[in-house]
């Protein structure tokens, strides 16, 4: 309750759009995962590229929001936030790469 | 003059361009020192590929520059492993061939038309270029040293321990793979200190391509998941390494899951656990300092500890039991022998019969790290000293390569690249404090005052201090006299191991197993080709879909440079069929004929090296043969049936008859005795006498028998015209059937048909 309240107030915009956005990543995630359990992982390597989509996404934005966050600013020295986001999208480019290479 | 001139020179921004430059050339100076030293076997003898394993690269290298990549990627290669054949695109790394076919074509299209047989001959010499300059990189990271950079760079590009694997001509794994290694850890590094995605990814990059390449990835997999676990143990979680982990892990398995012969390996099997749990961890790690940031209760924080500590345990119990349950494959039996390293020996034979997985003896470190192997140890100690992220990274490196490359000869190579790292900072410190810290200035003879209040100020703890060479208030070296001493003898250490290193790459590791070099009397070389005769010899006498059974040592060559297909190859991924042909081997030849038959083989080749002296030959590996086919077969093939009463093994009239009647013992010693005057045959391997009586081949006939008698080769006879066996068929063609043939009728069975 206090953390919520906390978070409400304290969060800039933007970070509260990364985190919108990490929600529905998990709640993807956690989709396919009920999914196979439901139904099984015959093209195993579907389930997998799809779901490490999703765990890597999840990965690569919370990085991005850890390097933005202006409380971190004293860990990344070196890097502004338009390079997090040029090195988010080069991540998040090669993580599609690899995924659509690799559910056939 | 001058001095103004070196003045101008040392400081400033002219300065810093020099020092640049001077990099640069010291570096391509390195670049060149490690290609050079590795073309011993290239200038001495000719450019072609040594030893056994790179034959197959260069054979898939060659399918792959014809037929394009596609092809190659499913090739399902038929003159291999006779009746099954090998998907090759699936049970390969392709980073070496396809980093020779890319290197193929680019000079192509710079118009450089280069035989591709000379690419994959100098394409480790090539790499081992790029590995020193990868060590540079690395050691500049741990080190602030200017110099440390360029130590290790020219110790990993000469140091034997590496040279060993990468000189012109051995076309294998490892030729890239230990460049990949370094710079895969620069990138982590590299990462890990600026806590940038960009370089996550990279490493993610590079550890992909190091898939690709060799399997000795497994290492790194479990390397950096121990450094960030370790990191985390000792509270030094950072939101650097949440961003460098996560973002090498996901990308990186993704990576790794893109190679065919690693498939689903990253989730299913045990050594890749490791990193999974850390990812898992780290998540958790990371979300509960989140929360703990934003909660200003110390009591909570400790739950949220205990937290941390329940889910850890719980998921380690939970990868137990999937293990024991059989959803994730248990360690794999080749690296489950590191761990437990008597398990092949007992388990696997065929692990245990490689010289290359045997422990490793004291010398050994020594000769392939000469003066590193004592400076390894102070430099770690210098690391842990001012003990940053990255210096615990060496310093669980250079345990865990330490215990390896203890337990098996062929890990020494991953040693090598940190005891370079760790030989170069100690060494450059030692330079440093030696050669440019300043002789600090003597203060106290002007003014008492103000040093000892400066004394006071640096350290405080010094009054109290009773010794006297800590009551002086400076440290540090005064006499030029010392410093000239100290570095002279470093210098001369440097030399001598720029010696040692060529003497050892010139003496031990430069030598084709091809080709059999060999002293004359008067100096001169005499050089035996045995090998290459008899594989053209097959080339070019037998018909293209001829089988060869050969011990499969040989397989890999035989395709290679026979080109005839072969029933086991270097690839040992069935071991039955491997007993097969040991059993064929080890059993008398109305049971190996049989085998030989079913099996479709046309020849037979064994390596003897009796005449010559040549002891890697077929009756000294014959016990391994016995060994594995007597995994599959216990009542068949028996071990102790090959020695004699005392429990010798032993060739000559003493030998045990089922040795004496085993198929290799007869095609090693066919008609070797004729070669003597009689009852004088020696053989100059085992040093004995040879028994009184030639072997008697029914079933197979001598094809070739090469000009030293290294290699045999036997062709094995169609079935007899007549329906007889072939035992009663020569001895009915020799003629010592007995004058008056007895009018008895034998024991007849009833026909039936």
């Amino acid at each position: 309750e206090k953390i919520w309240s906390n978070y409400v107030k304290n969060t800039p915009q933007r970070t509260k759009l990364l985190d919108a956005f990490l929600a529905f990543l998990a709640v993807v995630g956690a989709l396919q995962f009920v999914y196979v359990i439901l139904v099984g992982n015959y093209p195993f390597n579907a389930f997998l590229s799809g779901f490490s989509a999703c765990v890597g996404q999840f990965v690569l934005t919370a990085s991005l929001r850890i390097q933005t966050n202006p409380e971190n600013q004293n860990e990344f020295k070196s890097i502004s936030n338009e390079r997090a986001f040029a090195d988010f999208v080069f991540g998040s480019l090669i993580l599609h790469f690899f995924c659509v290479n690799f559910i056939n | 003059m001058a001095a103004a001139v070196g003045e101008q020179f040392l400081k400033g921004e002219t300065a810093r361009n020099t020092r640049g430059l001077l990099r640069i050339i010291i570096l391509c100076t390195i670049a060149a020192a490690a290609v050079s030293s590795r073309l011993f076997s290239v200038i001495r003898f000719e450019s072609i590929i040594h030893e056994f394993d790179p034959w197959f690269n260069f054979r898939a290298t060659k399918y792959l520059v014809q037929h394009g990549f596609y092809s190659f990627w499913d090739w399902f290669d038929d003159r291999t492993w006779h009746p099954l054949g090998r998907v090759t695109g699936g049970t390969l790394y392709p980073g070496l061939m396809v980093t020779s076919g890319v290197i193929y074509h680019i000079l192509r299209f710079l118009t450089f038309p280069v035989d591709i047989r000379n690419i994959c001959v100098l394409l480790a010499p090539g790499f081992s270029g790029l590995t020193a300059l990868a060590a540079y990189l690395l050691t500049t990271e741990m080190s602030t040293s200017p110099s440390a950079g360029l130590l290790a760079a020219i110790f990993m590009g000469i140091a034997p321990g590496y040279i060993s694997r990468s000189v012109a001509g051995s076309y294998d794994n490892e030729a890239i793979a230990i460049f990949l290694l370094v710079f895969t850890f620069y990138l982590w590094i590299k990462s890990v200190k600026e806590g940038s995605a960009l370089w996550g990814a990279l490493t993610a990059l590079f550890y992909g391509y190091m898939v690709s390449a060799w399997g000795g990835y497994v290492f790194i997999t479990n390397l950096l998941p121990l450094h960030a676990f370790v990191l985390i143990c000792m509270g030094r979680y950072s939101a650097r390494l949440y961003v460098s982990y996560t973002t090498w892990y996901a990308l990186g398995t993704l990576a790794s899951m893109q190679i065919p012969f690693v498939g689903f390996l990253p989730i299913r099997s045990s050594e890749h656990m490791a990193s999974l749990g850390v990812f898992g961890l780290l998540q958790i790690v990371g979300f509960v300092e989140y929360i703990r940031n934003q909660l200003p209760s110390r009591q909570f924080q400790t739950l949220l500890k205990s937290l941390v500590v329940l889910i850890f345990v719980v998921a380690f119990g939970g990868l137990v039991l999937l293990t024991v349950s059989g959803v994730i494959a248990p360690w794999s039996g080749r690296f489950y022998s590191l761990w437990d390293t008597g398990y092949a020996k007992i388990h696997i034979p065929i692990i245990a019969s490689v010289s290359e997985h045997q422990p490793t003896a004291w010398p050994a470190f020594f000769f392939d790290l000469n003066m590193l192997i004592w400076l390894f140890p102070a430099g770690v100690y210098m690391s842990f000293r001012s003990l940053k992220d990255e210096h615990v990274f060496i310093v669980i490196y250079a345990v865990m390569a330490s215990y390896f490359s203890g337990v098996m000869v062929r890990l020494m190579l991953t040693l090598t690249p940190i005891v370079c790292v760790a030989a170069a900072i100690a060494l450059s410190q030692i330079l440093d404090a030696y050669l440019v810290i300043e002789t600090p200035k003597i203060e106290g003879a002007k003014s008492n005052g103000e040093t000892t209040k400066s004394a006071a100020s640096t350290a405080p703890t010094l009054i109290l201090d009773p010794l006297r060479s800590t009551r002086s208030p400076l440290v540090g070296i005064y006499s030029y006299i010392s410093k000239a001493t100290v570095v002279g003898f470093a210098s001369v250490y440097l030399l001598l191991f720029v010696l040692h290193c060529t003497w050892v790459t010139s003496n031990a590791y430069s030598s084709p197993s091809v080709v059999l070099a060999s002293r004359l009397p008067d100096g001169s070389q005499h050089i035996i080709d045995d090998y290459r005769e008899a594989y053209y010899w097959l080339r070019q006498n037998t018909p293209d879909n001829a089988k060869i059974m050969s011990w499969w040592d040989y397989g890999y060559q035989i395709g290679g440079m026979a080109d005839r297909p072969t029933l086991v190859d270097n690839n040992t991924w069935n071991n039955t069929h491997i007993a097969t042909v040991g059993k064929a081997m080890s059993s008398r030849e109305e049971v190996s004929y049989p085998i030989m038959r079913q099996h479709e083989v046309d020849y037979v080749l064994v390596v003897f090296g009796g005449l010559l002296g040549y002891s890697g030959d077929d009756i000294n590996k014959f016990l391994w043969m016995v060994r594995i086919a007597e995994g599959i077969w216990p009542d068949e093939v028996k071990e102790r049936d090959f020695f004699t009463p005392r429990g010798e093994y032993k060739v000559d009239d003493e030998a045990s008859p089922t040795m004496k009647n085993s198929l290799m013992y007869k095609m090693s010693y066919h008609n070797f005795g004729n070669l003597f005057p009689a009852g004088q045959g020696t053989d100059r391997v085992r040093g004995t006498r040879l028994p009184s009586e030639n072997p008697q081949l029914n079933t197979i006939e001598e094809a070739f028998t090469s000009e030293n008698w290294i290699i045999r080769i036997y062709k094995v006879k169609p079935l007899d015209n007549f329906g007889r066996d072939h035992f009663s068929a020569t001895a009915f063609e020799k003629g010592n059937k007995k004058k008056r043939a007895s009018k008895r009728k034998g024991a007849r069975v009833l026909r039936v048909e």
